[in-house]
């Protein structure tokens, strides 16, 4: 069947980005959104906004049931879940195939699959991924035994968890069992799962994934990896592909090791697989696989011309895959940053508010995908991204030029942003070289109070 | 015979794939009218890929309720999005008509989310004077569904 008619269970850039392909395909759009988001503008650009309910997550757009009875309701045809919110929430998907509306994504059993991750990461090892020695352990007796064989330093995860969420690092083997006890409960607090496992914690580690597409019987292509190792606190800051500094040989191995994971699982829809780069070893391991589009999907459809939202709706549609994978070609280089709402002065506290003036940049070779223009209001309930920017040039010097540009060009005002971040980071010697590791961002921060101080005291 | 929910889903989905516009029956003293078209596009604006500038928002507040008849009438807002029904049961009469008096707590409709029924409550004691949403018809959070003329 064709479909005509996409409910869009999300908002801010994301909804518009799928408003944008769907614009393009001619199919209609109905938004679902809470309160707080009926006057932004993905809210004005959808065919139909429908208030789904109060502005707290929990009471609109966590709500499986309202989001599928407002589907049924406007005959919508299908349901694209964006990232965040329901978008890997087995649940969702489930009442979906229940109801007959599509949902642009996974089964929901694939969501479960790789959402328990212990599951994950033995679906891996029987697909021939490598995974960071470690493995499940049930109390305090195993995890000393099993942390004595894989050595200090140590991460203990949540099952339930994922995305830097429920983990805890150890670096003494005495400390195991406080760390255990704490990561146990936690997890269960936030997860209602307090299973945990353990894993070698690797120090200069850089996280690199590979974008896949999958037709769910089987077919599965890659469109080349992302490297976001600039991370604060897990969260992803600036994203680049291709990952610098890595040799075609290595970069072949871990393209082709998500194409497995993802085979095996018989993978329907965009995903992504995240691995671990450990440096000092030359080697990668699997770290879980994101089952929905994800934040940083732009530098990927930059390099390789795709669409990839338009790509999940014709999955979903049942079409299959309409790329081979000697059609994928990767040229150039992309580079994304993440504006977000919030205040480096202050430890990035986010700073809702209303945006008095947006000037963001364009030209060839820039893209912004962002929901807000001067009035928008930034709303407490939700997370602070304003927008990504994101740009594409023949080589990464080039790319990082166009990106200072980009940056300076673009001006906000009204609430207080990372921009100034964002303009430093990019004239970082350290950042400028390329394929920096995991705690770079920290080091980064670090080195610029003190130059501020010294500016400040000089 | 009587009509249950799901008769009404198959006959909206039925008169979907029809060439007709709208449809009108009657079974069992229920009556049933169903208007195509209330899922068109409202709005058009110009969309296009990277620049930024062709994105300025289009003034479209969400579809608001008929002013009110008259001045100094109390609403009854949806609290949740779903499906109104103004009987308990298809073939059973309204819980309210227009000129009906209710109480504070005097059952007005039900809203159903993934048949999970939710009744609405008049909130306030008076007169019923507007109904404004057809039964089984989809509505949103905060949708007004009644207007009162509060009093005793």
């Amino acid at each position: 069947m064709a479909i005509r008619r996409i409910l869009i269970a999300n908002r801010g850039e994301i909804a518009l980005r799928v408003i944008r392909t769907c614009r393009t395909l001619a199919i209609e759009t109905v938004l679902a959104a809470s309160v707080a988001d009926l006057d932004s503008l993905p809210a004005r650009l959808a065919d139909r906004t429908l208030c789904i309910g109060p502005p707290r997550p929990s009471d609109s757009y966590l709500r499986e049931n309202t989001i599928v009875q407002a589907a049924l309701g406007v005959k919508a045809d299908a349901i694209h879940p964006g990232y965040g919110f329901l978008s890997e929430r087995a649940i969702l998907a489930r009442l979906c195939e229940q109801e007959g509306v599509i949902f642009i994504g996974p089964t929901a059993a694939q969501i479960e699959a790789v959402g328990d991750k212990l599951r994950a990461r033995a679906e891996a090892e029987s697909a021939g991924v490598p995974t960071a020695p470690g493995g499940a352990v049930e109390n305090v007796r195993e995890a000393m035994v099993l942390g004595r064989e894989i050595g200090p330093p140590l991460l203990i995860k949540a099952v339930g968890g994922g995305g830097g969420r429920g983990m805890k690092r150890v670096d003494r083997l005495e400390d195991i069992p406080s760390a255990m006890e704490l990561a146990g409960a936690e997890a269960g607090a936030a997860f209602g799962d307090a299973r945990v496992y353990l894993e070698r914690f690797v120090e200069r580690g850089r996280h690199v994934e590979v974008q896949i597409l999958g037709d769910g019987n089987g077919r599965v292509v890659h469109l080349g990896e992302r490297d976001c190792s600039v991370q604060r606190r897990y969260q992803k800051l600036i994203e680049e592909t291709p990952a610098p500094g890595i040799s075609a040989d290595f970069r072949a191995r871990l393209h082709s090791a998500a194409v497995q994971f993802a085979e095996r699982l018989c993978y329907r829809s965009a995903g992504t697989v995240e691995f671990l780069v450990d440096l000092e070893r030359d080697a990668f391991y699997f770290l879980e696989m994101n089952a929905r589009i994800q934040v940083e999907h732009p530098v990927t459809e930059a390099v390789t011309g795709t669409d990839l939202v338009a790509e999940q709706i014709a999955i979903a549609d049942g079409r299959g895959l309409r790329l081979k994978q000697d059609e994928i070609r990767r040229e150039g280089c992309a580079i994304e940053c993440r504006i977000n709402a919030e205040d480096p002065a202050r430890d990035f506290q986010p700073s809702p508010g209303t945006v008095r003036t947006a000037v963001w940049p364009s030209g060839e070779g820039v893209r912004v995908d962002t929901h807000i223009v001067s009035g928008s209001r930034i709303p407490p309930y939700y997370d602070s991204l304003m927008a990504k920017i994101i740009v594409h040039a023949a080589d990464r010097p080039a790319a990082l030029e166009r990106m200072r540009r980009a940056l300076a060009a673009t001006r906000i005002e009204g609430v207080a942003t990372n921009l100034a971040f964002h303009a430093d980071a990019l004239t970082d010697p350290e950042f400028e070289t390329g394929g920096v590791d995991t705690s770079y961002l920290p080091r980064f921060l670090q080195r610029r109070r003190l130059a501020q101080e010294v500016r400040a005291h000089g | 015979m009587s009509l249950t929910a799901k008769d009404v889903a198959e006959i909206m989905r039925l008169l979907e794939q029809s060439s007709f516009n709208s449809l009108s029956i009657e079974i069992d003293g229920v009556k049933l009218n169903l208007q195509r078209g209330s899922a068109a596009p409202i709005q058009q604006a110009v969309l296009s890929a990277p620049s930024t500038e062709s994105l300025q928002p289009v003034q479209s507040a969400p579809p608001r309720a008929k002013p009110p008849s008259e001045p100094g009438l109390s609403e009854v807002a949806s609290p949740l999005l779903g499906i109104f029904y103004r009987a308990p049961k298809p073939g059973e009469p309204p819980f309210v008509e227009v000129g009906s008096k209710v109480e504070e707590d005097t059952v007005v409709g039900i809203i159903e989310v993934m048949k999970l029924m939710n009744s609405v409550c008049a909130g306030v004691k008076g007169e019923v004077v507007e109904i404004l949403v057809d039964n089984a018809a989809l509505v949103e959070y905060d949708e007004i569904l009644l207007r009162l003329r509060p009093g005793a």
